[in-house]
């Protein structure tokens, strides 16, 4: 039978001798581009009118927003306000929803993402995303993590790379002695940052979470939390979440959405307010933001 | 949690996002499309088989005679064309399948699904299976052998072949689908609507008959339909129990031809290509392919409605 | 509360309580039902252990090795059942290679690749569904009149195969998708959202999930196979054949000799016929059987 292999992104000449820059405790930093003659941008995301529609009907729109590098954003708000739906336009997750169209800009790194010639695929290798359900593959630890880079193509050193992984997402000490069973024998906290240390292992500039924690226990949760303000040192995180005290612990931005009556009467989502965190809980400046964050509606 | 600086990393320039082309894996998924082709072209192939020599049969044959005259006599001189009595051949087999596989199908259906304790079901349901795996040879062997002389035995002075023999075996090889498609009908009403009946007093009677029946009615009535369509379908059975007279009767003892028996025998048999005999078979083929035809969109169309409904 | 009213209440409380308490009487009717379905549940059992019973007593004096090691003879003391064995053997052996792997990839683009509502996709789906529920002998006629005009290949055990592979295909088609659509949409989103095709996704995490279920529906489809008689008929698997059997050449699988054995004249060949059956009935117990053992060594317990 035909063996599906990938091609591997560059020759390996190319990977290991490049100037990475190392942070002050001698860390590699994996960020993203690598392209050192220009200065790294701060914006990772520059996100302008965007709008997603299914099926011709609005379910968001006119969102401006820009995302930060190697910053926690947070996007908080009621339900069935989009803001999962805009989560997933930051890595093409919409395009697997038949029906689901997306106007608007959405520049990484200065490249549209919907441009005419983009691949999909290689812009869900460098934006990773982990969903509210965990979902590992009922496979081996193991394989759950070495998905990504035989994927990919990285086929050597996988051990190691496997045991980054699981380190980065903090669950390494747990499962470094039962590496081959099955994934689904751990708890739904394990599981989860499983999901996180399999993202993580195909090396991403970006990790988009929805709603990473809704279905896990507080301390679980804890874990998670802290894992989130660790991972931003490296990456680039994004998350959605319903919970306001969670974004307030963890994200240096955040961003509120609601709900419009949209142009046929029906309800669509918008982008109300995004501000440093601080500012949005005890300052914000749109009385719905205060309404909301102040639980005068939910 | 200290990063392993010696792993290579990927290279991750931007540029990189730009449209590749992946041929291997058009290819393959090429190749996994073709394969459903496949399934389109047995259907134009059955068609044009069916089709062409029927067609030339037709005109020798007037479509008034094929379906009035009550002889069938293709091989005879004078020849008579007349399907009626495989029709009434069919007819005979199946009704009597349809009494035994309907009503009993059913009935095990409700017991495993509303009343059998799951240990029950756990040792009833593989059996069940087993008896819908026999193979037909074998069913007509029983047939034949043991159901027929049976009969006699106990007074009834049936031909050796007869339809109630071969009809009442096809509905043994059909109770089993009957009963798992109706099970997987009742299944399908959501638990919630027993409870509440149960909690309004009901008793298991009057929670199966009036409430999880109903409900489950459209699913039900499509393997009622499928059953009947597969007794009509049903060939090794008839060929080996009911006989190859083809005459028009309705009674059970009476030795008939069903439509596929006589497709079988005379495919096999020594006919030569391009007689108007041989071409009979393909315009019985063709009556035969019609009618299931009919009786299976009817419900294929119900299982749809079915499934709507809960899912 | 006075006296009167004290034994009222106990009255009342009384009354209550048994009629809560005691054994459930049930109406005739339901009596009745409960009868009718345990009736029905009884048959199909009692039916099936009859039909083994007959076939054990009929057959079981005629099972030696003549039976499993000889040819075909009209000679009912040395008749043998060798070359149907082999060639049934053989045919279950070609639809394993050719018609389950079509099956499988139609099943795989089906529910994986197809795109959902394009007209033409509902138009195969729906042919499938129709497919599965022909009538066996019209895939006979199919048989004859290609086989017979167009072909050319004549009654050989590899056109006999192949018309049973495309009898087949439907029902593991079905099987298959059934199977996949089982595996979670999770497991696929989460795949895709790694940066893996869909192709990838496919084979490296939804098929192997889904084998055990293929598996089980393949196996119920070759069975069925392997013990069809009337569309080989029409192909002319030749009746007594005494030589092994070769892709290419004449042949007569099991069934069909049971159910010519089962026409001769002498009572001898009654019994042959059903120690035939026996040998049948073992074949297909020991390809289930394989086959239940294959589902169990790869559906490992995560």
């Amino acid at each position: 039978m035909v063996e599906i292999e990938a091609q591997p992104d560059a020759a390996p000449t190319q990977m290991a001798t490049r100037g990475v820059p190392l942070n002050v405790a001698g860390v590699a930093t994996r960020t993203a581009p690598t392209d050192l003659s220009v200065e790294q941008p701060e914006l990772v995301f520059d996100c302008r009118e965007i709008g997603v529609r299914y099926n011709g009907v609005r379910a968001l729109r006119d969102v401006n927003l820009q995302i930060r590098r190697n910053a926690v954003t947070a996007l908080i708000g009621p339900s069935g306000c989009g803001k999962s739906t805009f989560l997933r336009c930051l890595n093409r997750m919409n395009d697997l929803i038949p029906g689901a169209e997306v106007d608007g800009v959405c520049l990484y790194h200065d490249e549209d993402l919907y441009g005419p010639n983009i691949d999909a695929i290689e812009v869900r290798k460098r934006i990773g995303m982990v969903f509210q359900k965990p979902n590992p593959f009922p496979k081996s630890i193991y394989d759950n993590i070495a998905f990504g880079p035989r994927v990919v193509g990285l086929k050597d050193h996988l051990d190691d790379r496997i045991e980054e992984a699981l380190r980065r997402a903090a669950l390494w000490d747990e499962v470094k002695d039962r590496l081959k069973e099955g994934a689904l024998s751990l708890s739904g906290g394990q599981q989860q940052r499983l999901c996180i240390a399999r993202a993580l292992a195909v090396e991403p500039d970006v990790i988009l979470m929805d709603e990473p924690c809704s279905a896990l226990d507080p301390i679980s949760t804890a874990a998670i939390e802290d894992l989130m303000t660790s991972l931003k040192t490296d990456y680039t995180v994004v998350i959605v979440t319903h919970n306001m005290q969670q974004a307030a612990r963890v994200a240096d931005t955040t961003a509120f959405f609601s709900t419009d009556q949209g142009e046929t009467g029906t309800r669509c989502g918008v982008l109300i307010e995004v501000a440093a965190t601080e500012k949005i809980f005890t300052k914000p400046e749109n009385e719905r933001t205060e309404a909301y964050v102040t639980g005068r509606f939910g | 949690m200290a990063a392993n600086t010696n792993l290579p990393l990927r290279d991750r320039s931007t540029a990189l996002i730009h449209g590749r082309k992946r041929t291997g894996e058009r290819v393959v998924i090429g190749t996994l499309a073709s394969a459903a082709i496949v399934s389109i072209l047995v259907t134009i192939g059955i068609v044009l088989a069916l089709l062409g020599p029927s067609l030339e049969f037709f005109r020798d044959v007037s479509l008034g005679e094929f379906f009035t005259t009550t002889t069938w006599a293709p091989l005879f001189t004078p020849p008579r064309y007349g399907v009626v009595p495989l029709l009434t051949g069919t007819l005979s087999t199946t009704f009597w399948a349809c009494v035994i596989c309907l009503p009993l199908g059913l009935g095990s259906a409700i017991y495993l699904s509303e009343y059998a304790s799951r240990r029950v079901r756990a040792a009833v349901k593989p059996v069940l299976e087993v008896l819908a795996g026999i193979p037909t040879v074998v069913l007509g062997y029983f047939a034949l052998t043991f159901l027929t002389p049976l009969l006699r035995s106990i007074g009834w002075q049936v031909d050796i072949f007869n339809a109630f023999s071969a009809g009442v075996i096809i509905g043994v090889l059909l109770l089993p689908t009957v009963a798992s498609l109706s099970e997987d009908a009742m299944k399908a009403v959501p638990s919630s609507l027993r409870e509440g009946s149960f909690g309004l007093g009901a008793n298991r009677f009057q929670v199966s008959t009036r409430v999880v029946v109903p409900a489950a009615v459209s699913g039900i009535a499509a393997s009622m339909v499928l059953a009947v369509s597969r007794a009509i379908g049903e060939t090794t059975i008839v060929l080996i129990a009911a006989g190859q007279l083809a005459q028009t009767t309705l009674m059970p003892g009476d030795a008939v031809e069903t439509m596929t028996a006589f497709i079988a025998a005379t495919g096999s048999g020594d006919v030569s290509v391009g007689t108007i005999a041989y071409k009979t078979i393909f315009a019985v083929g063709l009556t035969l392919f019609v009618i299931t035809l009919a009786l299976n969109i009817v419900a294929i169309r119900m299982v749809r409605r079915f499934r709507e409904v809960y899912e | 509360m006075n006296a009167a009213n004290r034994t009222a209440s106990t009255a009342a409380a009384n009354a209550v309580a048994s009629s809560l308490v005691g054994r459930r009487q049930r109406s005739v009717g339901a009596r009745l039902f409960l009868f009718y379905l345990v009736f029905s549940t009884g048959f199909g059992l009692v039916a099936l252990a009859v039909l083994l019973g007959t076939i054990l007593v009929d057959g079981l004096p005629f099972l030696d090795l003549t039976l499993l090691t000889g040819a075909p003879s009209s000679n009912p003391g040395m008749a043998g059942a060798r070359p149907a064995i082999l060639a049934s053997i053989m045919v279950a052996i070609v639809l394993v290679a050719t018609a389950l792997p079509l099956a499988v990839a139609t099943g795989v683009y089906l529910e994986e690749f197809a795109p959902r509502d394009r007209w033409w996709i509902r138009l195969i789906e729906l042919n499938i569904q129709n497919l599965a529920a022909i009538p066996s002998i019209i895939f006979g006629i199919l048989g004859l009149a290609f086989l017979v005009r167009g072909l050319g290949l004549g009654p050989v055990l590899l056109a006999g195969a192949l018309i049973l592979g495309l009898q087949m295909l439907p029902t593991v088609i079905i099987a298959a998708r059934e199977a996949l659509r089982a595996v979670p949409a999770s497991v696929r989103q989460g795949g895709m959202a790694l940066g893996a095709t869909r192709l990838q996704v496919v084979w490296r995490e939804v098929l192997p999930a889904a084998i055990p279920g293929i598996a089980t529906g393949s196996i119920l489809g070759l069975s069925r196979a392997v013990g069809e008689t009337a569309p080989l008929l029409m192909v002319g698997a030749a009746t007594f054949v005494s030589y092994n059997p070769g892709l290419l050449t004449q042949y007569t699988v099991l069934p069909i000799l049971i159910y010519q054995w089962m026409r001769l004249p002498q009572a001898d060949f009654q019994g042959l016929a059903a120690a035939a059956i026996i040998v049948l009935l073992a074949l297909l117990i020991a390809m289930n059987g394989f086959a239940i053992w294959m589902r169990n060594r790869h559906e490992r317990k995560w």
